[in-house]
């Protein structure tokens, strides 16, 4: 068993997207055409969380996608070939300001292979990026716009998140190496 | 995640994960087509050598628009132009192909067993596309994801092939995926092209054609190959038609709902009714697009495949 401890409850974790969403609102004020788009897999749910809180906070309908990097990963040919997952954009990102979400950033590997699928879908105006953890460990130079919680980690250790979209209660758990 | 396979030989040697996993990555797949831009950089800097010791048209075209959508360089190799022709011996050829640093080997080769003998003696992936009479796996995958797509399953299904299942490595492909997933497969056509021994391979084989259509909710209709037939296996055209061909009346007798799949080319008024074939009933056309969804997702897959088959050559 690897030790693990609790860095989000369920209530943190609400109120860390909640405030999220009210910086993201923040930054694009109304009339800016904002648009959720959630990296498979656990970038959707937290995605559609922050689509419902924005639309309540916009007070119109906030679009929400969901895009699968693994055809455009830097490590394809250095492993099995991974899962993949749909990916679902029913709007056109041209002109708009697209929000990536995800629910761990780490090297940034996996955000900069979403920029470049995304590329695929239009020309957005602008491309701002939401995490639920900031463990650290940059790899490129990418940053987070919006951070639900920084946690400085060991490259050793892994970052569990937990959904109740995937049948557990909401957390997200350190975890070290046994 | 199931697959784990530095080459795609046959189906008979595939698990049933690793066969819905070429199913579930393939729609992935077939999205990236109905994108405006159609091409992911998946195998960006690696190089396919298409081997083509076969005719082939539609495979070959297949092959080379899914390498192209996935971003691999792509070398093709024709019969006709080829060094085979001078004598070279198909080891030769495919080491001298190997010297340039290739990655993936996709062969189709009139003997049966070429892809398996590569793949023993090169370090590049080997992909069957075709080998005598033996298999052409990528066929039986499109058609088992076609089937999965229209029906939304296929454990249970009365799947029916129909036509010259001895010389067809599409009939020996379908019949090892759609039973290992679950379909209950009845073959018919002439006795001398569709002997009992596919019983064995736990098939129901039957030569009466009303009898094989009026349970089936997939037929599978494949083309008469004359060119694999040493000696003729039955009277005439003419005579298959009127004995095996799918008419409409014949088509009458079979379920509303009774989808006609044909692996192409077909042959007008032979095997199938031209009017059949262009009917609502018909899902050949999108066979087509289904075969390129699965054929990135197989390319994609044994490129990530680092399995027990990874032998050093030679």
């Amino acid at each position: 068993m690897p030790e693990s401890t609790l860095i989000l409850n369920a209530a943190a974790m609400q109120r860390a997207l909640t405030r999220i969403a009210h910086e993201i609102a923040e930054r694009n004020e109304a009339g800016t055409e904002v648009v959720l788009v959630g990296i498979q897999r656990g970038g959707v749910p937290l995605a559609r969380r922050l689509g419902t809180l924005l639309t309540q906070i916009y007070g119109s309908t906030i679009p929400t996608g969901s895009l699968d990097v693994s055809m455009h990963r830097d490590d394809l040919d250095q492993r099995a070939a991974p899962n993949v997952h749909p990916t679902v954009i029913p709007f056109d990102v041209t002109g708009k300001t697209v929000v990536l979400v995800d629910d761990v950033l780490f090297s940034g590997r996996t955000v900069r292979a979403a920029l470049d699928a995304l590329n695929d879908f239009g020309r957005p105006r602008r491309i701002q990026l939401a995490v639920l953890i900031d463990r650290g460990h940059r790899e490129l130079p990418i940053k987070a716009d919006f951070a639900g919680k920084n946690v400085p980690t060991a490259r050793t250790e892994s970052v569990r998140v937990r959904l109740a979209e995937r049948g557990h209660p909401d957390e997200v758990l350190l975890e070290k190496p046994s | 995640m199931s697959w784990n396979r530095k080459h795609l030989l046959d189906i008979e040697s595939l698990t049933v994960e690793e066969i819905l996993t070429v199913l579930d990555t393939a729609r992935a797949f077939k999205a990236v087509g109905e994108r405006a831009i159609k091409k992911v950089p998946a195998l960006r800097g690696k190089t396919v050598v298409n081997l083509f010791v076969e005719p082939s048209t539609r495979t070959r075209t297949s092959f080379e628009l899914s390498e192209q959508r996935l971003s691999a360089d792509i070398i093709n190799f024709n019969t006709e132009a080829s060094s085979l022709k001078k004598g070279e011996t198909l080891k030769d050829t495919a080491r001298n192909l190997e010297a340039l640093n290739v990655d993936f080997i996709v062969i189709r080769h009139s003997a049966s067993g070429a892809p398996h003998f590569l793949s023993r003696v090169l370090h590049a992936s080997v992909i069957n596309a075709g080998d005598g009479a033996h298999e052409h796996p990528t066929q039986a995958l499109l058609d088992a994801f076609t089937i999965r797509e229209k029906k939304g399953r296929i454990e249970g299904l009365n799947v029916t092939i129909l036509g010259d299942i001895l010389y067809s490595r599409v009939a020996r492909s379908d019949i090892w995926a759609l039973t290992k997933l679950g379909a209950k497969v009845t073959l018919c056509g002439p006795t001398t092209l569709v002997p009992r021994v596919f019983e064995q391979m736990g098939c129901r084989v039957t030569h009466n054609v009303e009898d094989a259509i009026r349970e089936a909710d997939v037929i599978n209709l494949l083309r008469i190959q004359h060119e694999r037939q040493r000696k003729s296996m039955f009277p005439g055209l003419n005579e298959y038609t009127s004995l095996f061909g799918l008419t409409k009346a014949r088509l009458a007798l079979t379920k509303p709902d009774a989808m006609i799949m044909h692996p192409g080319p077909i042959n007008r008024g032979v095997e199938i009714d031209s009017e059949i074939a262009d009917s609502s009933r018909s899902v050949i056309l999108e066979q087509v697009t289904n075969g390129l969804a699965v054929r990135m997702a197989v390319l994609f897959l044994v490129n990530g495949g680092k399995g027990p088959q990874e032998v050093a050559p030679q």
